[in-house]
């Protein structure tokens, strides 16, 4: 800092960790909630710190979802959906992304310039906008309850291939020329250089892309029908609109830290590609 | 910019584009189409027929009380939603860049919020504020306010931007946060010399400093708002009571999926459409100025 003003910067301190407590507090909330018993989370008001039941409540829903009844799939099914969906999204978004941008960075050809636009304008198209037709081509493909339907409609991406392009542009020149005069054809050029040259950028974009992929609703919402191909965030959703007939708050808690510990985890322990993937997506 | 070495190959490069030109063209031109063409037809209510009837869906939506309160409120929230948002983060933002001891613990702990979905979001706030279960409204209630935002309209706005905002603070803290970083010190050292406190120096100096980043957070703010609150709505409240909080993408969600008005809900789309088209436009010329400043 400029100069030493010690009570600004206690105060900036006292602002900051009482954002954070504001901030943690609903995960705090849940993850006491998803450690009592089904009768003390009833009883109101409800507690503030952890209770005896985690294993029992998290093993209940991992293994037998809700029971009695109420909401078929055990957790770990859905869980199993969304790592898989997640994982799809973000792979695919790179594979597709990265040739692409290499085809427009590295080759010159008719067209060239609309298939760069084709790809800019799905900015402009997100799923929200176009519920109803999407879910007909998907419909009409056959896909509904298929990982197929949950991650190729998902993979196109403007961003990811600008993002490529981006970091392509910054390659020296000298690299190509060298691997030109060496004899090596493209996809070799490609293989050997500019794909190991982009790890990082690969890294910072699967962070990205996974958070993204795991914590999409309104898509899967619309192309299942079956629970074996829920999602977790769907699950978690459509048990809270049941939770007032079956009032396991306790295990519907259990089921939420389930929804957020993987991307959370991914997004603290990998925070700097994180941030950066962030950050350069926007460019 | 553009490459001056490239290689020469007639089929390979159509070849590489083809995958992604292909999932573009059958999942998104495709169904874009589709919504463009059916908000001139009317589906008879029992499918089969059409008839061209040129722009008399969007007339209809036009002369629709509740079209027009769902923009009104869709305005309203994605004000509500951006304005508080980017408030909290650059206070936050300006905090944590003013403290030097924790500054990297502080930012750990303020990212996470962005992993967390916005379904799950609405379900973490709609049990803090749980009439008969949540700490929140019980607190309340001890105080002598009534919360119930499942038949209070107004506590139901309010509650979904709460939830939305949550989930987005941590977007917009790091963004401004590298904004504040990116501020030359010297800059501030000149001004503090000159007898400028921090207040002063950051209205006069930081502040209009920082307003590119904030302009440009602004847009994404409002895309937000408009389209990635779907889930916390339909976690929190589907749209309800009453239509108290459908905003426009969840009447489009609604009106097509749930009650089948294919036409209504494709001008929607399109008029939706328009309106992500003009935000990009103006993100993508801000950011062009951006880059010189």
């Amino acid at each position: 800092m400029v100069e030493n003003r010690p009570f600004v910067t206690i105060l900036s301190h006292v602002i900051i960790i009482l954002g954070l407590v504001v901030i943690a507090f609903p995960v705090w909330m849940t993850f006491v909630a998803s450690t009592h018993d089904q009768t003390t989370m009833l009883r109101a008001p409800v507690p503030l710190l952890p209770g005896p039941y985690l294993i029992e409540n998290y093993g209940q829903v991992l293994t037998e979802g809700f029971g009695r009844g109420f909401g078929g799939a055990p957790i770990w099914v859905t869980l199993m959906n969304s790592l898989v969906m997640a994982l799809g999204v973000a792979l695919g978004k790179i594979a597709i992304s990265i040739i692409s941008a290499f085809a427009i960075v590295y080759f010159r050809f008719p067209g060239r310039m609309y298939f760069f636009w084709a790809i800019f304008v799905t900015l402009m198209l997100p799923v929200e906008v176009r519920i109803v037709p999407t879910y007909g081509v998907v419909a009409h493909l056959g896909m509904i309850d298929s990982y197929a339907g949950l991650i190729v409609p998902l993979i196109a991406s403007a961003t990811a291939t600008f993002l490529f392009r981006q970091f392509f542009l910054s390659v020296p020149d000298e690299l190509t020329e060298a691997a030109r005069v060496d004899g090596a054809s493209p996809m070799r050029f490609f293989w050997d250089i500019l794909l190991p040259m982009s790890r990082t950028t690969i890294a910072a974009l699967f962070v990205i892309q996974f958070i993204y992929g795991w914590n999409q609703y309104l898509w899967p919402l619309l192309i299942t029908t079956k629970e074996s191909f829920y999602t977790v965030v769907m699950a978690v959703s459509r048990q809270a609109n049941a939770v007032d007939a079956t009032p396991s708050w306790n295990l519907l808690m259990a089921m939420a830290m389930l929804a957020m510990l993987p991307p959370v985890l991914v997004v603290v322990f990998m925070q700097r590609l994180f941030v950066r993937g962030l950050v350069e997506t926007e460019k | 910019m553009e490459k001056r070495v490239t290689f020469d190959n007639r089929v390979l490069p159509y070849l590489l584009l083809a995958p992604q030109i292909f999932i573009t063209l059958v999942f998104f031109f495709w169904p874009s189409g589709q919504a463009i063409w059916q908000s001139v037809l009317i589906e008879d209510a029992f499918g089969g027929n059409s008839r061209f009837v040129w722009f008399d869906n969007f007339a209809n939506l036009f002369q629709d009380s509740a079209y027009y309160a769902s923009a009104r409120l869709t305005l309203v929230f994605s004000a509500l939603v951006a304005s508080v948002g980017l408030a909290v983060s650059l206070l936050l933002a300006v905090m944590a860049d003013r403290v030097i001891r924790g500054a990297t613990v502080y930012k750990t702990f303020l990212v996470w919020p962005y992993a967390v979905a916005p379904a799950v979001a609405g379900v973490l706030w709609g049990f803090l504020f749980n009439p008969s279960v949540g700490i929140v409204a019980w607190l309340l209630q001890s105080i002598g306010i009534e919360f119930n935002y499942v038949i209070n309209g107004n506590q139901a706005l309010l509650l979904v931007v709460i939830a939305a905002v949550w989930n987005q603070v941590s977007y917009n803290f790091l963004f401004f946060l590298a904004g504040l970083q990116s501020i030359p010190k010297s800059l501030i050292e000149a001004a503090a010399i000159d007898g400028a406190g921090p207040g002063r120096r950051f209205w006069d100096i930081i502040f209009p400093l920082l307003s590119p980043t904030g302009f440009f957070l602004l847009v994404i703010n409002i895309l937000y708002a408009f389209f990635g609150t779907f889930g916390v709505v339909d976690a929190l409240t589907k749209g309800g009571p009453g239509q108290a909080t459908s905003i426009l993408v969840y009447k489009v969600y609604n009106d097509g999926f749930r009650g089948q008005d294919l036409g209504g809900s494709s001008a929607q789309s399109v008029i939706l459409m328009m309106v992500v088209i003009l935000l990009t436009i103006v993100q993508f010329r801000f950011i062009e100025r951006r880059v010189h400043y």
